[in-house]
């Protein structure tokens, strides 16, 4: 059994479902990747589990939990965190004030964590007193990480974390993947950049129609022919 | 129940009510509320172009009333030639002097490179603009106004018959409607409601105060009519005999001299009955002709596009429509039907008052009209007209009468009743607000809903 | 020479500058509380005059009654002692609206121009309500210590032709405004609680995903504009005189301010709260006796040189607004673009 796990899941915003009985599971300290075509229901996938969009079936668990019922902000308090693709973080505010919001849940002295973070991304120490909507970004990218990661996750959950970045930020951003993984933190990504992605994933999940073409280890993906042809651009 | 039942049911109510009006108090004063119904329900047509079909809200729908009111004293008064040959040369000069500004102030905003020399280069347009006017503007204006101040003191009009100021008035709102539409449409929803509301304050303290144009706070009263005067009528051969024939029943039982005292009587009540039913026929044309061409745009492809515009503004952007230039020609022509409505109900009044228009009555009650009727569609629209008149008309005395019934246990001259008869007019926002809300809240299609057409 | 200077500068600063100054202060408290909601609830609230007046008049009759019962506050208005009994009424009314009223639509997640017109019905109640309560008349209810110097003293003092009188409700309304303005921006910059209304008026979404409860938001956001409507309010009332319906026509110049300094930005409002108050004296003050005090005889203005009389202060906020729409739509402080 998965530390996070969603089941047979199935739903959409309209009439027609988006999933169709579609299964993504991630462990602690492990990296998962979702990828797939354009409109294949990746990020529907992700608010699903995050609790942004309610199932017509199936089930979410969380550490063998059935966390089905519960709001976003009740996972959160759960220890689920989430990076949006865009508008993730609070542009108005300080960079360091965006990583005291991620830890609005916490009463317990969060300075450490902050420390965690700088030690991670020492770009955001740099920049803490600044604007975060002046930021460029890969910077913005990582304050938003590290705003999630102040509410002290065992899941991360980001969506398109590498949109738009150099490929040069995109290697950075990885790494600290890595770092965090390290940490014991369950990571569940959707991605574009797919062959990127799943080099570093422990699992792989290949959405084509709402449910799952294949699924497996990244490696195993990356060597499958046939995900390479009709996925990962030959 | 179907969109044509709901209205048939809808209308028939407010037909009962006044007929019961009719009976109940007097024919003249059911003829009365039907009138201001009739109006009202233009009024409440023209908001609901901006409003249902677009999803334009205008908070300033005061300040086109109050246009079209304008239209009626500058088309019927007959001109005061002393004003206008004292002041009116220069007030020509000052509107010269005036485009002339805004000729600069275009030039300066094009010409000039964006930033500092651009914000310099229109300020210093602006004030020599602002200064060369007013050394027209203020003497002319002074000579204006001292041409028999307390009887006249202003320009006067054309002197043409007062219904082309129905027309008139629906050009005046429109062009100020394409102003604000420049200016403010494009923006966020509510930045228009502000806009539209700040022109509606500005509208209002412009015809208080320049006397020179309607004679400002001292008011035009007298105005022409379209339908005869009730004297005239009485007085008239063909009137007594209508009357008479009208009531030979009840008149022939009476001898000679009681015969001509009852006609007499009779015919003065009818002389009421009747102006108003002329009004009455006028506008339900003008509110025929204004309805047919609502419903024939709205099914037309052009009404078709709005309804698009408005439910989804960006996938109707994406598909290459003009979102800011159909919202501009919406708000043109809904601005323009409401202008009409105000020159309407100036000619009913027979006067021109412009410290009458007050936010409430005159924007916010239409708009109530148009949410409880049903936004977007116009029958709707119509019947809200008539149905929020009748409860406005009516909450006052029925509050009074309530307030009576509920405190007639006290003695008469108690503090508390007396303050509760006296309050009891302010119970009728209260009661606007409160249907305004419900009806937001638990139907907000209205009493005839937009039908959906595929 | 030098005294004419003197005298011409008093002359500005008596009848511009402190009236300014306390026009000002109200309208700044007054924009804050409509940029919060436009911020925090995005839509342009046009029951916020109403609800000024209505904590307003909670005052007075407080006001009245204290006055019965033979309290005062000395030198100070007792509107001062009467006034939390008003923001407490604002508040509950504003939170019992919310609740019953603005709650559907924001779960709902309608549009702001739907909460726009729903307000409108809120704004005719509160009218209703404010005038059938205490009546559609002026009701004047300034008491204690009328000048903190009149013009005589100061024309004594200084030798001056010229006379600067302050008002004891002037200094109140400035020694007030910078007092709650300083209190919320210390709310907002400081506490846990501000800095959550902060992230959720700069982006809903991410707010919630980083727990923060949007109906303690809301709640936090409705008093603390009650508060300050009613503060605004009864400063204006002070200043002025009490009528519900000018409060009604508040709201022009009020959106003005909030929408030149940047919508959501509060600071922005209490800039655009004195630029339009500014503005708005200055163009309508008559120059004419400030220009004999400076210009030699045979120049000497015949006219008032009035720019606009009193009766078009609208068109100021509207000028204004009409400008920063046109020039900077985010506004001076850079808001949300809307």
């Amino acid at each position: 059994m998965s530390y996070l796990a969603g089941e047979d899941m199935r739903g959409g915003y309209g009439a027609a479902d988006i999933l169709r009985g579609c299964a993504i599971a991630v462990d602690r300290g492990e990296i998962a990747v979702i990828v797939g075509p354009n409109g294949a229901g990746k990020s529907t996938a992700m608010r699903a589990l995050f609790g942004m969009l309610r199932l017509r079936r199936g089930r979410v668990l969380l550490d063998g939990r059935d966390i089905g019922r519960l709001t976003p902000r009740e996972r959160v308090r759960a220890g689920m965190a989430f990076v949006p693709q865009t508008d993730n973080v609070f542009t108005t505010m300080t960079v360091q004030e965006n990583l005291e919001m991620g830890a609005f849940l916490r009463r317990d002295d969060i300075s450490e964590s902050m420390e965690e973070i700088f030690g991670l991304f020492p770009v955001l120490r740099e920049k803490r007193r600044q604007q975060a909507g002046t930021l460029s970004g890969g910077q913005r990218q990582q304050a938003a990480i590290g705003r999630a990661l102040m509410t002290r996750p065992s899941v991360l959950m980001l969506d398109e974390p590498t949109a738009g970045v150099s490929p040069i930020v995109m290697d950075e951003l990885f790494d600290r993947l890595l770092e965090i993984r390290r940490m014991g933190i369950a990571i569940l990504m959707v991605e574009q950049n797919a062959r990127r992605a799943l080099a570093i994933a422990d699992r792989g999940f290949v959405l084509v129609n709402g449910g799952n073409r294949f699924t497996d280890t990244g490696h195993a993906l990356l060597a499958n022919p046939e995900v390479g042809r009709a996925f990962l651009g030959g | 129940m179907s969109e044509r039942a709901r209205a048939v049911g809808g209308f028939a109510i407010v037909a009962v009510l006044l007929v019961a009006v009719g009976f109940g108090r007097s024919w003249s004063v059911s003829l009365a509320v039907f009138n201001l119904c009739l109006i009202s329900a233009v009024m409440s047509l023209g908001v609901n172009i901006q409003w249902g079909y677009a999803g334009l809200f205008n908070a300033g729908v005061m300040a086109f009333a109050a246009l079209g009111g304008l239209a009626g004293v500058l088309v019927s008064r007959p001109p005061v030639w002393a004003a206008v040959a004292a002041g009116g040369g220069g007030l020509l000069w000052a509107a010269v002097a005036a485009c002339l500004t805004l000729a600069l102030v275009r030039v300066a905003f094009r010409r000039l490179p964006p930033g500092r020399w651009r914000l310099l280069g229109v300020t210093a347009a602006v004030v020599a603009g602002f200064f060369a006017t007013r050394a027209f503007f203020d003497p002319a204006v002074e000579a204006i106004e001292a041409v028999d101040p307390s009887t006249s003191g202003y320009l006067g009009g054309l002197g043409l018959p007062i219904v082309l100021s129905w027309a008139v008035g629906g050009v005046f709102a429109a062009a100020v409607a394409w102003v604000v539409g420049r200016v403010a449409l494009g923006l966020r929803s509510d930045y228009l409601a502000i806009a539209t509301l700040g022109i509606s304050e500005i509208v209002i303290a412009v015809l208080k105060n320049e006397d020179w144009l309607a004679r400002g706070v001292k008011n035009v009263t007298g105005l022409d009519r379209p339908v005869p005067y009730e004297l005239d009528l009485q007085q008239a051969v063909w009137f007594r005999d209508l009357v008479a024939a009208l009531n030979a029943g009840r008149l022939s039982a009476l001898d000679a001299a009681e015969r001509a005292a009852a006609l007499h009587g009779l015919a003065i009540e009818a002389a009421g009955i009747f102006v108003k039913l002329c009004y009455a026929g006028l506008f339900a044309a003008v509110l025929l002709v204004v309805l047919l061409l609502s419903e024939r745009a709205l099914r037309s492809p052009w009404g078709r596009m709005m309804r698009a515009i408005r439910d989804n503004e960006a996938a109707a952007e994406a598909l290459g429509k003009d979102v800011v230039r159909r919202h501009r020609q919406v708000f043109v022509l809904g601005s323009a039907v409401v202008g009409i409505a105000g020159a309407m109900l100036v000619t009913l009044d027979g006067q021109f008052t412009p410290s009458a228009y007050n936010p409430l009555r005159f924007t916010f009650l239409i708009w109530v009209m148009v949410i409880v009727g049903g936004s977007g569609n116009n029958l709707g629209a119509v019947l809200g007209g008539f149905v929020i008149w009748f409860v406005w008309i009516e909450a006052e005395p029925a509050g009074l009468w309530l307030v009576g019934a509920l405190t007639s246990a006290m003695a008469p001259d108690d503090p508390v009743r007396a303050y509760l008869v006296a309050s009891a007019a302010h119970m009728r926002p209260i009661l606007m607000g409160t249907i305004l809300l419900l009806v937001m809240r638990f139907s907000p299609r209205g009493m005839v809903p937009e039908t959906v057409r595929r | 020479m030098i005294v004419d200077v003197a005298n011409a500068l008093v002359l500005l600063c008596n009848f511009v500058v402190v009236p300014a100054i306390a026009y000002g202060s109200q309208l700044a408290l007054g924009a804050l509380g409509i940029t919060l909601v436009f911020g925090v609830l995005r839509f342009a609230n046009f029951s916020h005059g109403d609800l000024m007046a209505l904590g307003t008049m909670v005052t007075i009759l407080a006001t009245w009654q204290l006055r019965r019962w033979g309290v005062g506050a000395g030198p100070l208005p007792t509107a001062l002692l009467a006034l939390p009994f008003g923001a407490l009424v604002a508040v509950v009314a504003s939170l019992a609206v919310d609740r019953s009223v603005f709650r559907f639509y924001r779960v709902r997640r309608s549009g702001p121009v739907v909460l726009t017109v729903v307000s409108v019905g809120v704004m005719f109640v509160m009218n209703g309500v404010v005038r059938f309560v205490i009546g559609p008349d002026d009701r004047s209810f300034a008491d204690g210590a009328r000048y903190l110097m009149t013009a005589g003293e100061f024309k004594r003092m200084t030798g001056l032709d010229e006379g600067l009188a302050i008002r004891s409700s002037q200094v109140l309304t400035v020694f007030v405004a910078v007092a709650s303005v300083a209190t919320l921006f210390w709310f907002l910059q400081r506490t846990r609680m501000g800095k959550s209304m902060r992230a959720y008026a700069d982006n809903e979404d991410l707010a919630l995903l980083s727990g923060v409860d949007p109906d303690r938001v809301v709640l936090v956001t409705w008093t603390i504009t009650a508060v300050l409507a009613t503060v605004a309010g009864t400063l204006y009332g002070l200043d002025k005189s009490f009528q519900p319906f000018t409060y009604l026509q508040l709201l022009l110049p009020m959106f003005a301010a909030a929408i030149v300094g940047g919508i959501g930005q509060p600071l922005g409002a209490i800039a655009g709260g004195f630029l339009v108050a500014f503005s708005e004296v200055a163009i309508t003050y008559a120059y004419k006796k400030f220009l004999r005090y400076l210009l030699p005889e045979h120049l000497h203005p015949d006219g008032l040189v009035q720019l606009l009389s009193t009766d078009y202060k609208f068109s100021v906020s509207f000028a204004i607004l009409v400008a920063v729409l046109l020039w900077r739509p985010t506004g001076l402080f850079r808001g949300r673009v809307l």
